[in-house]
């Protein structure tokens, strides 16, 4: 059963619980000076798997409020930077995690490229190195725990269960409280993904990137691809049909330029 | 002059000598980029490919496409007066597809696991049919190129046998080009919402494909230009007008489709009512690569006029820039809205692309001086030529 986490940005009052859980969980170094991993300034980065970023937004009635946004890699069902992978590296498990395998990698960052919501990091400081982006705590979920920073979390911002009824919750969570937009953003981006979002405040202000498509992207290169096996027998039949009508004009050819020498002497 | 034996030397000019200053340049900072990883490029987060991807690998490969068009035009379609060019393009292409592996090593972050792809096959993805077709098509250029070397080094059996294997060549190197010249097109399928709507589009497979046929004949026309100037041949008045012709009709049906595309897309008004830097370059590659080298191309072509070396030589060099303006438009100006912040090459990013290539010209040099690549064309008796391929000819037979 594929897992799924619901994140309510109303609830989130910034206190980073979560930030540090995933880089105690993971073994990631700080590095506040340079890459914070919450506030204004907070962003992924190789050591950064989540951070929550914060946003002055000005609401509907003229007032200006603080927002907090926990950001990670979304786990998409069908994800484009495995799809992209030209070795593997990068699969979705059954759990819903996408996980990361540094020993196939060779470092092309097509995935880098390929991720419509711009997640994949990469050391860009060491000599040999990897993709980094959050892995949902996959070992974690493989034993039917949450997340390290779902698990965290002070207020309750995060649920975590199967991806059914975590839509479930979030359409009537959006559905009894006027105040929420009506969008669950996470439900058709990119396809769906497993992690999902509902909010009060729109969501290009929080920091997402709101002009991904909605369909699956694989799909999209897989049209391309399934058609390949074909075109390739149909092409090369055709380039071999030429080519030995052209080798026996060629023959015809220089039988006759041979008789017609023959003839001459 | 650098003097090997009786028979292989390298004649040093200024030129030459620069050239191998930026080649040993390009060795020194390659190592050193090995050992410390890619923090001497300007590559970031937001712009994971940069110069290297444009050059090294989208254009490298793209303007080596010479190889594949003229051996399928030679020895498919069979229209033996473009004999002249067949070796040097594949030449050219065999070094080309040499230079963009180097380039692509050079730019993978774990290098040292180049092989992986042979071995987990990620067959979900674009590049991995990239790089399969790559590497094979490497190893059906060197085959083919093959019987010029052993010629020229005196083996003269091996170099019948890869003769032998012409027209299988031939073929599996046009179907595996047809692959991996449309596949970097493909590869920008999945950036559908990221790349510019001027440039993402479901046909890029057909668009990169039909533009590498286009520009790898003028490639072919220009480096005759220039190696004539070198090596004082002369020019090839029934290959170059026919080469030039080729590239007019596939870039007609090129210009075609990217416009009906435009149109369908909803896109080609925006070309005309909003400026800005992406319509900009759009405008640019489309006027310099297409509109103005089709001018040139159907109002010589409706008027029955005789296709000169300078209009070729011209419109080639359109063509050229046409597809050096639209690689690099889909890899930094469409994307850059989307990356968010801005990018530009490093001096060690652009040493190493600007080494990489001194290092090519001067390898096609050293080959083209001490191996026969070029044969005066008319020179030898038609029938020979044709049986022996790329061979025996190489050599005076007669």
């Amino acid at each position: 059963m594929s897992k799924a986490v619901l994140v309510d940005v109303t609830k989130c009052y910034g206190c980073g619980a979560c930030t540090v859980a995933c880089k105690l969980w993971n073994g990631k170094e700080y590095d506040d000076a340079k890459k914070p991993t919450v506030g204004e300034k907070a962003q992924l980065t190789d050591i950064n798997w989540t951070v929550v970023s914060k946003h002055k937004v000005t609401d509907a009635s003229g007032k200006t409020v603080w927002r907090f946004a926990k950001k990670q890699c979304l786990h998409c069902e069908e994800p484009a930077c495995a799809s992209s992978c030209l070795v593997g590296a990068l699969r979705k498990t059954e759990e819903g995690p996408v996980v990361y395998y540094p020993d196939l990698c060779v470092g092309c960052r097509y995935c880098m490229i390929a991720c419509p919501f711009g997640i994949p990091k990469y050391e860009w400081d060491k000599s040999f190195p990897e993709v980094s982006k959050c892995q949902m705590c996959s070992s974690r979920l493989a034993k039917n725990e949450a997340p390290a920073c779902v698990s965290v979390c002070p207020n309750g911002v995060m649920k975590f269960g199967d991806s059914e009824q975590i839509l479930k919750e979030a359409r009537a969570t959006i559905a009894s409280d006027k105040r929420y937009i009506k969008h669950i953003y996470g439900e058709k981006e990119a396809g769906g993904t497993a992690w999902m979002y509902i909010s009060d405040q729109p969501f290009e202000k929080l920091g997402f990137k709101t002009a991904v498509k909605n369909q699956s992207l694989p799909e999209y290169t897989w049209k391309i691809i399934n058609k390949i096996p074909a075109a390739l027998v149909v092409w090369g039949g055709i380039l071999t049909g030429v080519y030995m009508i052209t080798n026996r004009r060629n023959a015809v050819k220089s039988s006759k330029n041979n008789e017609n020498k023959g003839g001459k002497s | 002059m650098i003097r090997i034996n009786s028979n292989i030397t390298f004649k040093m000019t200024g030129f030459r000598k620069l050239l191998m200053l930026f080649s040993g340049i390009f060795f020194v900072l390659v190592f050193y980029r090995f050992a410390v990883g890619l923090s001497i490029t300007n590559l970031s987060d937001a712009w994971p490919w940069g110069l290297w991807t444009v050059i090294d690998v989208k254009l490298g490969i793209a303007l080596a496409a010479g190889g594949f068009t003229t051996a399928g035009i030679y020895y498919v379609l069979g229209i033996k007066k473009i004999e002249s060019v067949v070796k040097p393009a594949i030449l050219t292409a065999w070094l080309g597809y040499c230079m963009v592996a180097l380039g692509l090593l050079v730019d993978l972050g774990r290098w040292y696991g180049f092989w992986h792809p042979i071995v987990s096959w990620g067959h979900h993805s674009v590049m991995f049919e990239l790089y399969m077709c790559v590497l094979l098509y490497t190893i059906v250029l060197t085959a083919e190129f093959a019987p010029i070397f052993f010629d020229g080094i005196g083996f003269k059996r091996t170099a019948k046998f890869f003769v032998g294997l012409t027209g299988f060549l031939v073929i599996a190197g046009i179907v595996l080009s047809t692959m991996h010249q449309s596949s970097l097109g493909s590869m920008y399928v999945l950036m559908a919402g990221r790349l510019d709507q001027l440039w993402w589009t479901m046909a890029l497979p057909i668009l990169y494909f039909s533009s590498a046929v286009a520009v790898g004949p003028a490639v072919v026309t220009c480096e005759s230009a220039l190696s004539g100037k070198t090596y004082n041949h002369e020019w090839d008045n029934e290959a170059m007008p026919f080469l030039a012709k080729w590239s007019g009709y596939v870039l007609s049906f090129y210009f075609v489709v990217r416009i009906i595309d435009l149109i369908v897309r909803g896109q080609l008004g925006r070309l005309f009512t909003t400026f800005d830097a992406q319509t900009f370059m759009c405008l640019l590659e489309l006027i310099i690569g297409s509109v103005l080298p089709l001018f040139f191309f159907w109002s010589y072509n409706m008027s029955g006029k005789f296709m000169d070396k300078k209009m070729a030589v011209r419109n080639a060099i359109f063509i050229i820039l046409g597809v050096v303006l639209n690689r690099t438009n889909v890899v930094i100006t469409g994307m850059w809205k989307s990356a968010g912040t801005g990018y530009f090459p490093s001096t060690q990013e652009i040493l190493i692309t600007v080494g990489l290539t001194s290092f090519g010209i001067l390898v096609y040099l050293f080959i083209s001086e001490n191996f026969g690549v070029f044969t005066p064309h008319g020179a030898e008796d038609e029938d020979v030529s044709v049986r022996s391929g790329v061979g025996a000819s190489g050599v005076p037979t007669t």
